[in-house]
């Protein structure tokens, strides 16, 4: 295909959720397209779109090295606030797919491996269709679904699932040692889909839209005081004010958003809704975009009570494996719930950083976040007058019990 | 060559002999699990640690070159 | 091999044996006690699992003198491979197997306790709970093959050791089941 059609036929606006047909995926069938692929996604910036934004070319150049390997669609979405894999997957599958045919194609796999959540069985019935519709590939293509657990879909985790274990991280990495002890490359399908687009069009094209230090389109997922709640497909960098617009706009006040899901953190709305969409306008917040899970929390919640349930929530979801997490997570949430600010700024530096995966360490900075904004509530909430007794619950928790 | 004491928090069991073994480096929190600093292990300390580290009841601590 | 007929041999065979149950019965119990972070006094915990390694160590060397013992007596004249197999049908035969036996899983243990670098956590795990198993199989060894079984010093000796690791296993049985060691922790959310 000529890098002229190819223009002709990309994707103005709605990248990954638009109903375009692309055509036949171009192939890169020995080392030399593998190379001029390869130096094209990492043009094209494209960094991880699950939540740890680590630099794809990096990943799949590396598990290349390696030899052996295996692909892994990550589609299981364990946070419950987050649903943007969820409607990828039902709306764009083939999207998904092309790009994980391209990652084995870069990393020399034969299997492919695609995983999404138990509980989402239509989800996996569109994938299952789409599967069915590619024949003409020769990968060995599987398709599993992972308990709903919040650390379910962490690499690690989910390959020690796929391996026949409990769905529980390692330490173990998974590009080194992952699925039968092979290197395994597991990517997030959102950035798959995005991978496939730039082995169609290129990077110039992926970098045609957002800001050059965080270029391309994500999956928005946003909830709470807004009238229609979802995932929307937005440009890196749109005004967070217009992005929320894109939901049907705010239903009340809003107090604050929580940004990047349970392990993000809350910024008070007034310091956030004018700021762009990106990593590097939130960072002086204290926050980042993570999966781009975005609650807005209206003013008549209680900003304490909504962190306090999922912070235990947290805590109930906690692999068990690691002293600091299993006893501090719960810890923590007693401690929010009394709003004991001493109790939990003794607890932080005991439990960040002190697992085996990133749980105690989001679990902390999201609780830190919580006592932070909402800091003008404490004595209220103490004192049992807040705002939100009678609010119903904004921030949705999970309730499942499998680990396998 | 710097070495770093590490702690595999999925095999540690909160056992605490690490702490009793090597207090210059090693301290416990409320738990009972290791604190193991960044910084590297001094030479006169080594011999200490690499006794910790043969006594750890679940081998989860470890000396490496590498800091974490 | 030669076979000596010196009553020191005789001394020392069943000297070392009944020494050789004592010291593992030691074993064991600090075992035990290491896993319920059990202390002796004001004394640090690494001094229970630096006892359980050290006793043990202690332990196989009197084993040896049995051992080597059991192999130069005449009387007792045990072959090399009726050390690890237990083959005869005859009542010394069958207790003189329990020691075989019990010689074979604690080799196991030790073996793998020695390369314990090397092995996963898991192998490493199972092959120790084995272990448990050595000490009962030596008990009845002990008490059934020794010419001394009906002497008065030698059964208080072994119901002592009997007790005390009863007693031992009761309080690690009794503490799980009050505060369940499960595999994974799960925390009261």
């Amino acid at each position: 295909m000529s890098s002229v059609a190819a223009a002709e036929r990309a994707p103005v606006r709605a990248r990954l959720l638009g109903k375009d047909d692309h055509g036949p995926l171009p192939r890169a069938l020995n080392s030399r397209e593998r190379a001029v692929l390869l130096a094209e996604v990492e043009a094209s910036g494209l960094r991880g779109r699950g939540g740890a934004g680590f630099p794809t070319a990096v990943k799949l150049a590396t598990v290349a090295r390696a030899g052996n390997a295996v692909v892994v669609a990550n589609g299981t979405e364990g946070e419950p606030a987050s649903w943007k894999d969820k409607v990828l997957l039902s709306s764009n599958p083939h999207l998904v797919v092309d790009g994980a045919f391209v990652a084995a194609d870069l990393v020399g796999a034969r299997e492919v491996i695609f995983t999404v959540g138990r509980a989402h069985t239509g989800v996996q019935a569109h994938l299952e269709h789409a599967l069915a519709e590619r024949r003409d590939h020769a990968f060995d293509v599987y398709l599993e679904s992972a308990p709903d657990r919040f650390v379910a879909g962490e690499e690690s985790a989910l390959v020690n699932w796929l391996n026949g274990r409990d769905a529980r991280p390692t330490i173990d990495r998974p590009f080194r040692k992952g699925f039968g002890g092979r290197p395994t490359l597991v990517q997030n399908v959102e950035t798959l889909a995005n991978l496939g687009l730039v082995a169609r069009y290129g990077a110039r094209w992926f970098r045609d839209t957002g800001t050059s230090e965080e270029p391309g389109t994500v999956l928005v997922t946003v909830h709470g005081a807004v009238k229609q709640p979802g995932v929307v497909e937005v440009e890196l960098g749109t005004p967070i004010r217009d992005v929320l617009q894109r939901f049907g706009g705010l239903t009340a006040l809003p107090q604050a958003l929580l940004i990047g899901g349970y392990f993000g953190t809350w910024v008070r709305a007034h310091d956030a809704l004018d700021l762009p969409l990106t990593n590097a306008a939130l960072a002086p917040l204290g926050a980042s975009l993570g999966a781009r899970t975005i609650v807005v929390l209206p003013q008549d919640a209680c900003g304490i009570r909504e962190s306090a349930r999922v912070a235990r929530y947290l805590a109930r979801e906690s692999a068990g494996q690691c002293g600091p997490c299993v006893f501090g997570l719960p810890a923590m949430a007693d401690a929010l719930e009394r709003v004991d600010v001493e109790r939990l700024r003794r607890l932080a530096p005991q439990v960040s950083g002190r697992g085996a995966c990133a749980h105690p360490t989001g679990a902390t900075r999201f609780v830190a976040s919580a006592v932070d904004v909402f800091s003008d509530e404490i004595e209220r909430h103490r004192a049992g007058r807040c705002g939100g007794r009678s609010h119903p619950p904004v921030l949705p928790v999970g309730d499942s019990t499998e680990w396998r | 060559m710097a070495l770093h004491l590490k702690v595999n928090p999925i095999l540690c069991d909160g056992y605490g002999q690490c702490a009793e073994l090597l207090p210059e480096l090693v301290e416990l929190d409320e738990w009972g699990y290791p604190i193991v600093p960044r910084d590297p292990v001094g030479l006169r300390v080594e011999p200490a640690a690499r006794r910790a580290v043969r006594m750890c009841p679940r081998l989860a601590l470890s000396l490496e070159a590498a800091p974490r | 091999m030669r076979s000596l007929n010196h009553p020191m041999v005789w001394y020392l065979l069943r000297g070392s044996g009944v020494v050789t149950l004592l010291l593992f019965t030691a074993v064991v119990v600090l075992g035990i006690a290491t896993t319920m972070r059990w202390r002796a006094g004001r004394l640090p915990r690494f001094v229970t699992l630096g006892l359980h390694r050290n006793v043990s160590l202690l332990a196989a060397v009197f084993l040896a003198i049995h051992i080597a013992t059991a192999m130069l007596d005449s009387y007792a004249h045990v072959h090399l491979l009726q050390l690890f197999v237990p083959a005869s049908t005859t009542r010394y035969g069958l207790f003189l197997g329990l020691g075989a036996l019990s010689l074979d899983l604690l080799l196991a243990v030790m073996v793998t306790s020695l390369v314990r670098h090397r092995l996963s956590q898991r192998v490493w795990k199972g092959i120790h709970w084995l272990g448990y198993a050595s000490w009962p199989v030596a008990f009845v060894h002990s008490v059934g093959i020794g010419t001394d079984r009906h002497l008065g010093w030698f059964q208080v000796t072994a119901l002592a050791c009997l007790g005390l690791l009863a007693a031992t296993t009761g309080w690690r049985f009794a503490s799980s089941l009050r505060r369940p060691f499960p595999k994974y922790l799960e925390a009261r959310a």
